[in-house]
């Protein structure tokens, strides 16, 4: 896929959420056949990309910031996007995955995969068991994304209804800066 | 009490230039309300003693250097007051961000999420996100009650269950214990409420509570809907019989 296009460019982004306002995404339904007149989405779940494109005019992005990965994703898309919006409670105020956050990592670990999966253990075999290999670390704090990066529009809800989505993005395309708080808010 | 103390004496003042009289004794709070002119409050209950504590009915008043609290300002005469300014929006979201931010909302999964005193504010003074970093502390909920819970990660400390408890019911189960950020509601002597002697299990406490941080128990995600039209009801009762 080149970007050699007029339409202004989109991309989606899916850090850790539940996919729930990927899912409000797709609710637009009928509209998305609209959408894709006015924009060319270049990278989403939805999307055969793996890499993040270059020169995005537009990124939703779902989620909160809580692995290593997630902030490495979240620096490439600010570097590469001109207008962020934080889509959804989680990457709007860190949400239901940062409700971990009052607990150590090492804690977490042990109730997850040791406590609650395993009889119990020996240190060592107790080791094998943590996803400490493959998988992207666990930073210490699932943080909302403006923590890490600058956002430029905020869009609260969980999920965000369709229609707001709608609205911001229609907003947005017309050259205007949309109150999201017209049409959602936290835990809408 | 916003109007209790008014001698009947008739004064005039501006409140957002627009010239209104009133009993002297009169809050600021009170004669704006009556005039359709809308401060927004979050520990004020009309009904309960005045508090102070939660910052958001600040004004400017011509003349005086530092915000005035309206429910805690009388007015007088000639005063001047303006209610909404760019500054005091300004500070008013800064004030509702800092809740956010000193404790754990989780709106999602809120017994209270669609019935919330602090998420309306939140959508009234246009708040789409945080400023403050979050501090994610340790709380607990206390559970011990046979029917209410205690949930101290939605805790705003506005007093009013204190209040509803000590002035209405008379029964003063709850007070505040520590300074700060570790400030925190208690029952008797910092027991687990359903271990208290003085609770009458009366439940205003939980339809005083702006927030989900007092809910009946067994009460799922948004079913939480307080009543508070209890509270001018039995406060005018009272009134009437002294
Ligand atoms: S905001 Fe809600 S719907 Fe969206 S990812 Fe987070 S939990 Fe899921
Ligand atoms: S108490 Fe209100 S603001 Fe706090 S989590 Fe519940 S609904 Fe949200
Ligand atoms: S429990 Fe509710 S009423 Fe009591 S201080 Fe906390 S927020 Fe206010």
């Amino acid at each position: 896929m080149t970007n050699a296009t007029t339409k202004p460019t989109v991309a989606t982004v899916w850090l850790d959420g539940c996919s729930g306002c990927h899912m409000s995404f797709m609710d637009l339904d009928e509209r998305l056949m609209t959408l894709a007149g006015l924009v060319d989405i270049l990278h989403s779940p939805v999307v055969d990309s793996k890499e993040f494109p270059q020169n995005v005019d537009l990124t939703l992005v779902e989620g909160a910031v809580s692995s290593e990965e997630d902030l490495h994703k979240a620096n490439i898309i600010r570097a590469r996007s001109k207008y962020v919006i934080a889509m959804g409670d989680c990457a709007v105020t860190g949400n239901v995955p940062a409700m971990r956050n009052y607990w150590d990592r090492s804690d977490l670990f042990d109730r997850a995969y040791v406590e609650n999966a395993q009889e119990p253990v020996s240190p060592e075999a107790r080791k094998a068991l943590l996803p400490l290999a493959v998988v992207p670390p666990l930073r210490p704090h699932a943080t909302p994304l403006h923590e890490v990066i600058k956002v430029d529009l905020y869009l609260p809800g969980c999920p965000p209804p369709a229609d707001a989505i709608w609205f911001v993005l229609t907003e947005l395309l017309a050259g205007r800066v949309p109150n999201a708080m017209s049409v959602s808010r936290f835990g809408k | 009490m916003t109007s209790a103390v008014s001698s009947g004496e008739s004064i005039t003042l501006k409140i957002d230039d627009k010239d209104i009289s009133c009993r002297s004794g009169e809050t600021i709070l009170a004669v704006a309300r009556e005039n359709n002119i809308d401060i927004p409050t979050l520990c004020f209950m009309e009904g309960l003693s005045v508090w102070g504590g939660c910052r958001l009915c600040l004004v400017e008043v011509a003349g005086s250097p530092k915000l005035q609290a309206a429910c805690a300002t009388v007015c007088t005469e000639g005063m001047n007051v303006v209610t909404a300014s760019p500054r005091l929006k300004e500070y008013r979201k800064m004030i509702v961000e800092m809740l956010f931010a000193e404790r754990n909302h989780v709106c999602s999964v809120c017994v209270s999420n669609g019935h919330c005193e602090l998420q309306d504010m939140a959508v009234k003074l246009e708040i789409d996100h945080v400023r403050f970093p979050y501090r994610y502390p340790h709380l607990q909920v206390d559970n011990s009650h046979d029917r209410a819970r205690m949930d101290h990660n939605r805790c705003i400390l506005c007093t009013r269950c204190v209040r509803v408890c000590a002035e209405i019911e008379g029964a003063h189960t709850k007070d505040v214990k520590g300074r700060g950020v570790l400030a925190a509601i208690i029952h008797d002597l910092d027991q687990p409420w359903g271990e208290s002697e003085t609770c009458t299990s009366c439940g205003k406490c939980v339809n005083v509570c702006p927030t989900g941080a007092l809910t009946h128990r067994g009460t799922a995600v948004g079913e939480m809907q307080k009543k508070t039209d209890f509270l001018p009801y039995l406060t005018l009762m009272r009134r009437t019989e002294s």
